[in-house]
């Protein structure tokens, strides 16, 4: 179930909307339903996250009812149903990472952070969470960086301390 | 046929089936979830698996779903094996890790498939031990409790809520371990068939809500066989009782009827039954006090009876208190308190059916149908269980393909994924946009003479021997000739028809229709949508309307006239039913609540309604189907209306029942007068039906609290009631086996506490009951050759703004009257209002919201408008039979007047 708070309106931009265009020609007719997926991940890397308003507008931008949005946007996990920190840390929350210190690498981001598991750190800068098997099982514990997804293995405490002098210094670069 | 060896034992089973479905055809008990005998399988749950080997030689193995495997010749499977136990019995351990163990306060405990399953795999400890995720519950409306905990996962509800009904505003949410089934914000499930929700999900996920106010565990219910009373399809449902209350209606599978599903209306119709205008005593309004006893009754009555005695029967009312009606005051007194324009098209369809031109189709068979014609029908609002049907329909053509590339029909999954969103041709001619319209291939909005007009154009097509219509509108003959293509390519069409919008045309359009399609054993199917529970029962009858003008000569000035369960008030005019009541000296009416009707009356007498009596009703398809009483009600006053009228027969003539007149007899009785009901007596059975010298017991033998649930009036345990009426008993002594088909008070298997155990009293998965599904179909007697009904086009619609046509629109929540009763459905039945087009609107200069006079026959009613863009021009929708709106002759004109 979605808690839907927002009611703040969503405008597309024109690109936005041309783009969509693109993505639906793709598909025949009758089935732009197919291009729900492709659609969200652009309004996705345009606004960090999928408001409901934003998947309001995708609804009605396809024809369909805001359900059917919802319904396929909470069942990816790729897609972020709530705002989320400029830099997202993702760790490997499986078997083989856990048995290697991934809850405790977790726990150390939390502390660091100061921020639980899907919250924003106060300067909109980081949030983290667990996720499912990065496919690096030996080399764990793993963590992954979206939105450009850097991996980063045999993690511990300080590397990842590291890591987030690393991500910091490299905004103040730019 | 196929051999497949179960356990290396052979069995005979047929082909086409999954494994699964044979399995428990054959009584082996095997667990599943997702898998639903309407809906097919999906193998999602893991929970059905079975060994299949290779040959006979193959020890190995492998697990596989039996829900995905076809039966073939020479399969082999074990259920037994160890690893296929073991491997199921994980499965449900899986499935409980996050499930709240709340039976005690669940309301599904007792009949629970979740708790079935998990005894019958033998999980039986807990090992999971960890925090289980949570979630919040949805509100979902008066109707349906929203439980999330339980939820197992098997995806049953949004597979019957979104594919088999259409339902758009209940989903699946997330993934993984976090799966949420609900709407996407709180409100009320839109659908007209949410209630199977309650069935279909084998959790406790999603409970009947109304069912809560007085909760009582199933085995703590009396329960019979009932009918629904709230629509003409005559769904089969289980009613249930405790404390003298009627605390529950489920469904009661019959094979060729309502399948495993009822509509929201039939499910939570029934409150009026507890309501606190029921008449309990009966009432002599000149005698002081008014509520008397049975003696002083008899002795007021006796006179009354003796002179000129005319009887409103009631569409409503049985077959037996019907007949026992027209026994009392004679044939030739007897009226039927229908509408006079109801009457005429009752006569219609009567006249259709017995011409044998037509196959009247079961709902059963309206699912086989590859084309249908709906014409002057919106079947959600007015015959909600047929809509259902039609919706599986429109599947059959695209189906087709999956035969040829070897898709079974019980694999949902490859099916829908094949369909997709084709659909067979549908087409709808009505003045609104109705549901089913997103299946159509063709709507038209049209006038309900033009929708007759359009009818005879398509039956000009397809026999040009059927008159041509004069002066077609536009494109009109272009629309006739492309269904008529449609339905002539057709290999089982199905025309839709009925007396919604009151028109007599429309129906003899779509019989032309129907009998030119085709002869002989290519007949088509022709299913007409009536009124009432027993509107079809008591046009058999024959009776002229009371409101016929040729029946007001007839009944002159009586001196007393029988008003049986029938509000008149509600039915036309204030005047021209007080006309009628004007005339006779004496009024007695048999009703179950106060209403205007028994307001006037002089003597009133309170009846039982479906869950305190026995009777017989006609469905649309003219199937003649018994219910049951349900428990004794504490008040002896509320009798059967037949019996009342039995009674007062022999009061009149001195006489006195050598035995107790038992339901069977007077449809015996009924049968000997008319041959048109040769073969209802099938479906009562007689009073003294045993089997192993046994009555049928209407409560399951964990009945609980029989000694002590009265302690508070009397210590002493009473003795129970008996039924004389009928085979069946009043508390859970009598035959434990199967019970004959008619006669299932509820279903129950050992190990199979909840409705799912309906499996073990088919004789086949999906299948009819042993002994046959329930009811006795009449019109059997063929009268070719009268084709009347091909005569009669209406002129051309004229829009008239000095006379607008006035429409009934149906409603599934508000337009009968009885389940309007329950506190539920009054919450959800719409407002009053009246629907015109966005021109009218204009033209009135009124917009939505707007308070518009209504002025029909002098009467006046201050409506808010409702723009309804598709409406022709100068119509106006009215719902139909709302309580403010009652009282309408309908068909109706008048006038709208700014206001
Ligand atoms: S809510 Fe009920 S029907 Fe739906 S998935 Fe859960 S257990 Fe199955
Ligand atoms: S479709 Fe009609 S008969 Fe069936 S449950 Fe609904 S109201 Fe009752
Ligand atoms: S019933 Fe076979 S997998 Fe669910």
């Amino acid at each position: 179930m979605l808690r839907v708070t927002e009611t703040e309106h969503v405008d597309f931009s024109s690109e936005l909307l041309s783009k969509f265009g693109e993505i639906v020609k793709r598909y025949p007719e009758g089935k732009h339903k197919a291009a729900l997926l492709p659609i969200l991940h652009l309004v996705q890397a345009e606004y960090g996250w999928l408001s409901p308003a934003s998947m309001e507008r995708v609804a009605g931008y396809l024809d369909l009812k805001p359900i059917e949005v919802y319904e396929v946007a909470t069942f990816y996990t790729m897609f972020f149903l709530r705002p989320q920190g400029k830099y997202v840390l993702e760790v490997c929350r499986t078997g083989p990472c856990c048995l290697v210190g991934a809850e405790k690498i977790m726990e150390h981001l939390e502390n660091k952070l100061g921020v639980k598991e899907g919250e924003v750190t106060a300067d909109g800068q980081f949030s983290w969470r667990g996720v499912e098997c990065l496919a690096a099982c030996g080399m764990g514990p793993v963590l992954q960086i979206g939105p450009e997804y850097t991996f980063h293995e045999n993690l511990t405490s300080e590397s990842v301390d590291q890591l987030l002098v690393d991500l910091k210094n490299k905004d103040l670069s730019i | 046929m196929a051999v497949i060896y179960i356990d290396n034992v052979p069995y005979e089973v047929k082909a086409g089936k999954n494994l699964l479905e044979a399995c428990l055809s054959l009584g082996f008990d095997l667990p599943y979830f997702c898998w639903h005998p309407a809906m097919g399988s999906v193998g999602a749950c893991r929970q059905c698996a079975v060994k299949l080997f290779k040959d006979d030689q193959d020890t190995k193995g492998r697990l596989v779903m039996s829900c995905m495997e076809s039966v073939r010749d020479n399969l082999y499977c074990s259920i037994e094996d160890t690893t296929a136990k073991a491997f199921r019995s994980q499965v449900i351990e899986w499935l409980m890790t996050n499930h709240p163990h709340d039976c005690a306060v669940c309301d599904e405990g007792g009949s629970c498939h979740l708790q079935d399953m998990t005894v019958m795999t033998g999980h039986a400890y807990r090992r999971f031990n960890y925090k289980k995720r949570t979630y919040n519950n949805q509100y979902l409306g008066p109707l349906i409790n929203h439980e999330m905990n339980r939820c197992i996962q098997c995806y049953r509800c949004v597979r019957f809520y979104k594919d088999y009904a259409g339902g758009k505003d209940l989903d699946v949410f997330a993934a993984h371990n976090n799966v949420y089934f609900g709407r996407a914000t709180d409100g009320v499930l839109e659908n007209e068939f949410s209630g199977n929700l309650a069935e279909v999900c084998p959790t406790g996920v999603f409970t009947d809500k109304t069912l809560k106010e007085h909760y009582t565990r199933k085995w703590d219910l009396t329960m019979a066989p009932s009918i629904c009373q709230h629509c003409s399809l005559g769904c089969n449902i289980i009613a249930g009782e405790r404390y003298g209350e009627l605390r529950q209606i489920t469904n009661r599978y019959n094979g060729d009827v309502n399948g495993y599903f009822i509509c929201d209306r039939g499910r939570f119709g029934y409150e009026y039954v507890n309501s606190l205008n029921r008449i309990q005593h009966p009432l002599i309004r000149s005698h002081v006090p008014e509520a008397v006893n049975r003696e002083t009754l008899f002795d007021h009555l006796k006179p009354l009876l003796s002179g000129k005695v005319i009887g409103v029967g009631s569409p409503r009312a049985s077959l037996e208190s019907n007949f026992a009606l027209r026994q009392l005051v004679g044939e030739n007194q007897f009226f039927s308190g229908v509408p006079e324009t109801t009457a005429e098209m009752m006569e219609i369809i009567l006249s259709v059916f017995n011409t044998g031109d037509v196959r009247i189709p079961s709902m059963k068979e309206t699912e086989e149908a590859d084309v249908v014609l709906i014409l002057g029908e919106d079947l959600n609002n007015s015959a909600p269980r047929l809509a259902l049907s039609v919706r599986q329909a429109v599947r059959n053509n695209p189906v087709e393909v999956a035969n040829t590339i070897n898709i079974p029909a019980w694999h949902d999954a490859a099916l829908r994924e094949l369909v997709q969103s084709e659909k067979g041709d549908c087409f709808i001619a009505y003045p609104v946009i109705t549901k089913l319209d997103e299946l159509a291939s063709g709507t038209y909005y049209i006038s309900p003479d033009e929708i007759a007009r359009l009818g005879y154009a398509i039956a000009n097509f397809l026999d040009p021997q059927a008159s041509a219509v004069p002066d077609l509108q536009g494109n009109m003959q272009g629309h006739a000739v492309l269904i008529g293509n449609s339905l002539q390519k057709a290999k089982n069409p199905l025309i839709v028809t009925g007396v919604s919008l009151q028109n007599p045309s429309i129906i003899k359009a779509a019989a032309a229709i129907a009998a030119a399609l085709g002869e002989g054993d290519r007949k088509a199917m022709l299913a007409v949508v009536v009124p009432d529970c027993n509107s079809m029962g008591l046009a058999m009858m024959n009776a002229p309307s009371i409101l016929n003008s040729t029946a007001l000569s007839t009944i002159g000035s009586p001196d007393t006239l029988i008003i049986l369960e029938n509000d008149l008030f509600s039915i036309s005019q204030e005047a021209q039913i007080s006309e009628i009541l004007d005339r006779s000296t004496n009024i007695i009416v048999l009703d179950h609540l106060h209403n205007p009707t028994s307001a006037r009356a002089d003597i009133v007498i309170p009846v039982g309604t479906f869950s305190e009596a026995d009777g017989t009703l006609v469905n649309n398809e003219g199937r003649a189907q018994a219910y049951f009483q349900v428990y004794m009600p504490k008040n002896e006053n509320l009798r059967e209306s037949w019996r009342w009228l039995s009674d007062l027969k022999n009061l009149r003539d001195g006489t006195t029942d050598a035995n107790n007149v038992t339901p069977h007899d007077l449809i015996r009785q009924l049968a000997d007068k008319m041959p048109q009901f040769t073969g209802a007596d099938q479906a009562m059975p007689t009073a003294d039906l045993r089997i192993k010298d046994q009555k049928i017991p209407r409560e399951p033998h964990r009945y609980s609290g029989r000694t002590a649930m009265n302690a508070n009036l009397d210590v002493s345990e009473p003795k129970p009631p008996s039924d004389p009426d009928t085979p069946l008993s009043f508390t859970m002594e009598g035959y434990k086996g199967l019970q004959p088909a008619p006669l299932n008070s509820f279903f129950w298997s050992p190990g199979w506490n909840s409705n799912q155990s309906v499996h073990k009293y088919q004789m086949e998965v999906g299948g009819a009951l042993y002994g046959g599904n329930p009811g006795v179909r009449l019109f059997n007697h063929i009268n070719p050759g009268d084709r009347s009904y091909m005569n009669g086009i209406p002129p051309r619609f004229k829009p008239d703004k000095e006379n607008w046509e006035m429409l009934p629109l149906p409603h599934l929540f508000g337009s009968e009257a009885l389940s309007s009763l329950s506190k539920g459905i009054a919450e959800l039945s719409p407002q009053p209002y009246v629907a015109i087009n966005s021109m009218d609107a204009e033209s009135l200069n009124v917009d939505e919201g707007s308070i518009l006079q209504v002025i029909i026959e002098g009467v006046q009613y201050e409506l808010p408008v409702k723009i309804k863009p598709e409406l022709p021009a100068r119509t106006a929708g009215l719902p139909y039979n709302l309580q403010e709106l009652t009282g309408i002759k309908w068909p109706a004109h008048g006038q709208l007047v700014k206001g």
